[in-house]
């Protein structure tokens, strides 16, 4: 919970990892992809404020101490959403799995939500494997990386036939909140890599999931927002927007704060700080405080209220989850707002 | 407005000066603005006709096509300034760094050089681009236009020589052109990036909503990749301080 001029926020961090790049966890033989990752991440830190950087041994494995302290001690957040990265191709025991995840979440109660991700190319052993996590750690969620090397494959896409079973499987376990990685990727090597059509694809098959695509599809914001207009249950996932824009370039971040609400509209949008790529704390703050410049650039968008940063800071992934909220932190009676983006055609 | 750094090894001389002008018009097809001034080009040596520019990316894990069409472009560009003798361009500290500098010294094609793991050449890619910058184009001139006291809705009726003479006129109109879309002064300002039709009056907010998205992608990834050069390559910085 963070408090600020009398106003209180529930927060939920919907984009964490719990991970594990130090060279002990390097495959032999893939250590430049497994080097090159982390480091790619760690540049993203720079980002942030001078005094939330991180030496990079640190940033390669953290301790679940610090964990909880950036998160729960400092960071103001009330509950966090685990999203998975496996890649075993490059870590021996994964990156950033469900199983650490979910072993660090049972150690902590009420803390966390616990997404699993799912591969269509493992077929029935992984369908099987996929039920049982979700079982185990109780999923509402599922985090996707269709980039993700497995062999000589470079990665799936949802049009997949064997992904309609995976989605059909989650629709049958609750499992409503479908996060897909659209960011910067490496595959396909010859297509738009952020080639978003797929989302819109199974969003419109997948009426009962919820499609929370994360990092907005930057680069490509033009294509999510103009694709998301159009499907109802599609959502943007702020993590490195706010860590990765609010400190870096404050006017671009305002034009995309501005486009979001302008095509998406309050309800759609859900905060999460990608720890540790970024702590909580700053971004949350940074947040709050936060207006819209007064510049005839933006002059196209309306300043955020509060009740608007209510929503995005927490109400809004609470409602996907369902997160019980307390009493004095939700927002009497809010109305649903539909956009004043022009829908499609 | 991008600042133009300047190259940290600046070799003197005519050849040097057009080889480094041959560069300036090499884009990054995304961010379309162009490699020297993101700060791309790491190193540039010219020597007797002998050329060799070294490129350096954001980070690691930059796609592979933006940075094959880069490395092609650039091959292109330099060799085929007069005087120059031989091309080598080196991309640098990246993960397929080796398939795209072999695949361009041997002019074999991004899916040549990608054997198994690509299937189509990257045109239609490079027209995806070059669609998305006529639509940021289009927001900028269009912006002059209502700064200049033009009301918004009088832009379905204007053609591309009433937008104020400058760069951004020029640079649109460029970009129509590559896409083969109608670019002379008196063809429409506002036109389909795909067909090449005018907008009508009845689509100008969502066309011009769609232009002003379009170019706030672009240059918040511009933003993004300036970043995350600069946090990669500390030197970058001082570099641009230089300028």
């Amino acid at each position: 919970m963070y408090e600020k001029d009398g106003e209180k926020y529930f927060v939920v961090d919907g984009h964490t990892h719990f991970w594990d790049a130090s060279p002990q966890n390097w495959v032999p033989g893939q250590e430049e992809y497994a080097k090159g990752w982390i480091e790619c991440f760690h540049a993203y830190q720079g980002l942030g404020p001078p005094d939330t950087h991180w030496p990079i041994d640190r940033f390669q494995k953290y301790s679940e101490e610090l964990m909880m302290h950036d998160l729960f001690e400092v960071g103001h957040v009330d509950k966090a959403i685990f999203q998975p990265t496996n890649l075993r191709q490059w870590y021996v025991d994964g990156f950033n799995t469900t199983e650490a995840d979910g072993a660090m979440a049972e150690r902590h109660p009420g803390r966390f939500l616990v997404n699993t991700t799912f591969d269509p190319r493992e077929g029935e052993a992984g369908m099987r494997a996929f039920e049982e996590r979700v079982k185990r750690y109780g999923c509402k969620g599922v985090k996707l990386y269709t980039a993700e090397w497995r062999g000589d494959s470079r990665g799936w896409s949802l049009k997949d036939p064997e992904a309609a079973r995976y989605l059909e499987k989650c629709e049958e376990l609750g499992v409503r909140n479908i996060h897909v990685h659209k960011g910067p990727t490496i595959w396909p090597l010859d297509k738009d890599a952020f080639d978003v059509s797929d989302i819109d694809y199974v969003a419109t098959n997948f009426q009962g999931l919820n499609f929370i695509v994360e990092h907005v599809g930057l680069p490509r914001i033009e294509d999510f927002c103009f694709m998301a207009t159009q499907e109802r249950n599609v959502y943007a996932g702020l993590a490195v927007v706010v860590g990765g824009l609010m400190h870096a370039r404050p006017k671009f971040f305002a034009k995309v704060m501005g486009e979001l609400m302008f095509w998406l509209g309050e309800d759609k949008l859900i905060f999460g700080a990608d720890y540790a790529i970024w702590e909580p704390r700053w971004q949350v703050e940074g947040f709050v405080d936060w207006t819209m410049p007064a510049d005839d650039e933006l002059s196209d968008f309306a300043p955020l209220t509060v009740v608007q940063k209510k929503k995005i800071l927490g109400l809004n992934a609470a409602r996907l989850y369902d997160i019980d909220v307390p009493a004095e932190l939700r927002v009497e009676d809010a109305p649903v707002v539909e956009p004043v983006g022009v829908p499609g055609p | 407005m991008a600042r133009t750094a300047p190259l940290p090894v600046a070799p003197s001389g005519d050849l040097a000066a057009a080889v480094r002008s041959a560069l300036d018009t090499v884009r990054d097809p995304e961010l379309d603005e162009p490699v020297t001034d993101l700060g791309f080009v790491e190193r540039l040596e010219v020597e007797a006709g002998r050329v060799v520019v070294r490129l350096r990316l954001p980070t690691y894990f930059c796609a592979p096509n933006f940075a094959f069409l880069m490395v092609a472009d650039a091959y292109d560009a330099v060799s085929s300034v007069p005087g120059v003798v031989t091309t080598e361009v080196v991309l640098q500290d990246h993960f397929a760094a080796e398939a795209i500098n072999q695949g361009v010294a041997a002019r074999a094609g991004f899916v040549a050089s990608f054997a198994g793991e690509a299937v189509d050449e990257l045109d239609g890619l490079r027209a995806d681009f070059l669609r998305k910058a006529v639509l940021a184009g289009t927001d900028r001139v269009c912006r002059a236009l209502t700064a200049a006291g033009r009301d918004r809705a009088e832009l379905a009726g204007l053609t591309l020589g009433d937008a104020p003479a400058g760069a951004d006129r020029e640079r649109l109109r460029a970009r129509r052109h590559e896409l083969g879309l109608p670019a002379g002064d008196g063809d429409p300002l506002l036109v389909d990036s795909w067909t090449g039709a005018a907008v009508p009056a009845g689509e100008l907010t969502r066309h011009l909503g769609l232009a002003r998205l379009t170019r706030t992608g672009q240059e918040a990834n511009s933003a993004v990749c300036r970043g995350m050069l600069r946090a990669r390559y500390p030197q970058v910085a001082e570099e641009e301080g230089r300028s």
